[in-house]
């Protein structure tokens, strides 16, 4: 991975609106975004949240009504898409159904006007860095939806862009090709050095490959950060909701000292909060014991998973938690049981209310 | 389909077969008829006198039948060539751009030759260009070449319009993200793609000029017939089977050419 200085694509207050007057439909609110060479950069939010829009803008297949974007430091925001050295992976393939798997791969460098025997080794080079070099000859058509993924990929890679756009581009397969293909566009990022940027609304997947996500909301970026820090210090009760699984419990305030349920205390940094707040509580990081031992609750669900049981656990004043506890460790809860609930006072985050 | 057939299946209403089997016997009985009859020996039209080529032998030595017909396939061909090459583009006007006000005018005034009786165009026509006669002095197949083209744009336009909106502008977009310019875009990807179209759009429009009655009966001048107005003609003298037998050959052109388009769209369809 080649991490040079600077950054590979750079958005200045981007917004994007469609349509005029009261039938206006803000895409993008005003979106500033740093991404670093040879990075794997995710764009991760729910449907509508404007990250397609987003890569859309930096791909040149749309023009943001506000704002620029950078390339290596050049404003390119007017450039038509064919003058921007940037590829993409379309949601849809988008695969030339009357070219041939080698054709199609070749594109790009034929638009280019390179010459024929540099055509063909970099497509032979890169098919076989998809592990199609077998189906060269083939029509789109002719193969399964993981194998047009992949020539999808190939076709993208070939000329050696400098930024890759994903656009989810495999919400189309199956689960278990889905993890596949997920090391191996990891593996090909590490191995081409070119910076990715990939649009999803998984957040799974977000966390397996990125080195750093954006995620987004209503046309805003909420939080950018590596995706540990996502997890653990979400910045608001969105990014820890739409993060991983979370328990979200009201509190009070009271003389710089947290109060839940029926009194229970805890000391939590509060950086001078007062009043009533919010606690966000990683579903791993509540343990049950036996009543008595912690904040007294009863467990109204347990949801029985293989490695993990999910029990959903009442308080005193009737406000739920979920525990992930794994199977082995404790002796398995029944619906009806009285426990005692502890939470490592580390492991909550206090958002805002 | 297995369900739908058995919620609702037309071929269960009363009646169905007795219908399906009327319209095909109204439908194709007289050009059954037609077909048998070019072979016949004798010299009415109407009364069989024992089976024979001899009326294809006659049209085929008749010097007025082969200018004719070489006359009717130059105009078909011309006109289907400049008839599709205006459709395509009005196709690509159409559907590969933003919406523009207008753009139902637009529609109607490209698919207008169908809407508008054929006498009023034929006679328009024949004003139209016997002005530009006397102007130009020239009389040659032109004007037919022109007369033809422009009704057969209509023909051409609708097969090449709905390829072109059933294919995705994704594969336009993608060409435009690999470097491809807008005219590369189109020379590689847009083109190819819509042939099946094109060719659709140039057979029918193909046909549709080598049946053409009224408006070339108004438009050629003197010595300019085609084959059907050639036949038209025929109806003033004696009648004999070598209209049938002319009738036939252009009809198995026309099968023909209809077999290789319906061929042609269900293959890429």
């Amino acid at each position: 991975m080649s991490v040079t200085n600077g950054f590979a694509v750079v958005a200045r207050n981007v917004g994007k609106t469609y349509g005029e007057g009261k039938s206006a439909v803000t895409a993008l609110g005003n979106v500033s975004l740093e991404i670093r060479k040879g990075e794997f950069f995710t764009l991760l939010g729910p449907s509508g949240c404007g990250k397609t829009s987003l890569l859309r803008c930096i791909a040149g297949f749309e023009t943001p009504t506000s704002g620029a974007i950078l390339l290596s430091g050049r404003d390119i925001t007017y450039d038509p898409p064919n003058s921007r050295p940037i590829n993409t992976v379309f949601q849809s393939y988008a695969l030339f159904p009357h070219l041939t798997v080698a054709q199609n791969v070749g594109f790009g460098l034929k638009m280019q006007g390179k010459p024929k025997a540099e055509i063909a080794s970099a497509t032979a080079r890169v098919l076989a860095l998809v592990k199609l070099e077998a189906f060269a000859d083939r029509l789109p058509q002719q193969m399964s939806g993981g194998q047009q993924q992949r020539v999808a990929l190939a076709r993208a890679l070939a000329p050696a862009p400098e930024v890759l756009l994903l656009d989810e581009p495999l919400s189309a397969l199956d689960l278990k090709l889905r993890k596949e293909m997920q090391g191996e566009l990891k593996r090909l990022q590490i191995e081409t050095g070119i910076t990715f940027i990939f649009v999803t609304h998984d957040q799974e997947e977000a966390l397996t490959m990125s080195d750093r996500i954006g995620i987004m909301s209503a046309g805003d970026l909420l939080q950018v950060g590596p995706p540990r820090e996502i997890y653990n210090n979400p910045v608001n009760r969105f990014v820890a909701d739409f993060i991983g699984e979370t328990n979200f419990l009201t509190a009070e305030v009271r003389n710089n000292v947290v109060r839940i349920g029926a009194g229970h205390e805890f000391a939590v940094p509060l950086n001078g909060r007062q009043g009533t707040i919010t606690l966000a509580i990683r579903p791993e990081q509540v343990s049950l014991g036996p009543a008595g031992t912690g904040l007294p609750a009863k467990v109204v669900e347990a949801t029985y998973l293989g490695t993990d049981t999910h029990y959903t656990v009442a308080l005193q004043d009737d406000s739920r938690l979920t525990a992930r506890i794994q199977s082995n460790t404790t002796a398995s809860l029944e619906v009806g049981d009285q426990v005692g609930l502890m939470i490592d006072p580390n492991a909550i985050r206090v958002l805002e209310a | 389909m297995m369900a739908r057939s058995r919620n609702f299946d037309i071929t269960r209403l009363p009646g169905f077969t007795l219908i399906a089997v009327l319209s095909f016997v109204l439908l194709y009985a007289p050009i059954i008829t037609l077909v048998i009859y070019s072979f016949n020996g004798g010299n009415s039209v109407n009364q069989w006198g024992g089976l024979s080529l001899k009326w294809y032998a006659i049209a085929a030595q008749n010097e007025a039948v082969q200018s004719a017909a070489i006359r009717s396939f130059v105009i078909a061909i011309w006109a289907s060539i400049i008839a599709t090459t205006v459709a395509t583009m009005a196709a690509l006007g159409t559907s590969r751009r933003a919406k523009f006000k207008g753009q139902t005018f637009i529609y109607i005034v490209i698919n207008q030759p169908l809407m508008v009786p054929e006498i009023v165009t034929a006679v328009a026509l024949l004003l139209f260009f016997s002005w530009i006669k006397i102007a130009t002095g020239y009389a040659g197949l032109g004007y037919l070449i022109l007369a033809h083209s422009a009704f057969c744009v209509p023909f051409a336009y609708l097969p090449i319009k709905a390829r072109l909106d059933g294919m995705d502008t994704a594969m336009e977009t993608a060409a435009a993200d690999l470097y491809a310019s807008p005219l590369q875009t189109f020379r590689h990807v847009t083109l190819p793609l819509l042939m099946p179209g094109i060719g659709a759009g140039a057979m029918l429009a193909f046909i549709i000029s080598l049946d053409d009655v009224i408006i070339t009966e108004f438009v050629k001048s003197a010595g300019q017939d085609t084959l059907p107005t050639y036949m038209l003609g025929q109806l003033r003298r004696a009648l004999t089977p070598e209209v049938n037998a002319i009738s036939t050959v252009l009809l198995a052109v026309s099968v023909a050419v209809l077999t290789v388009f319906f061929l042609i769209t269900r293959k890429r369809g």
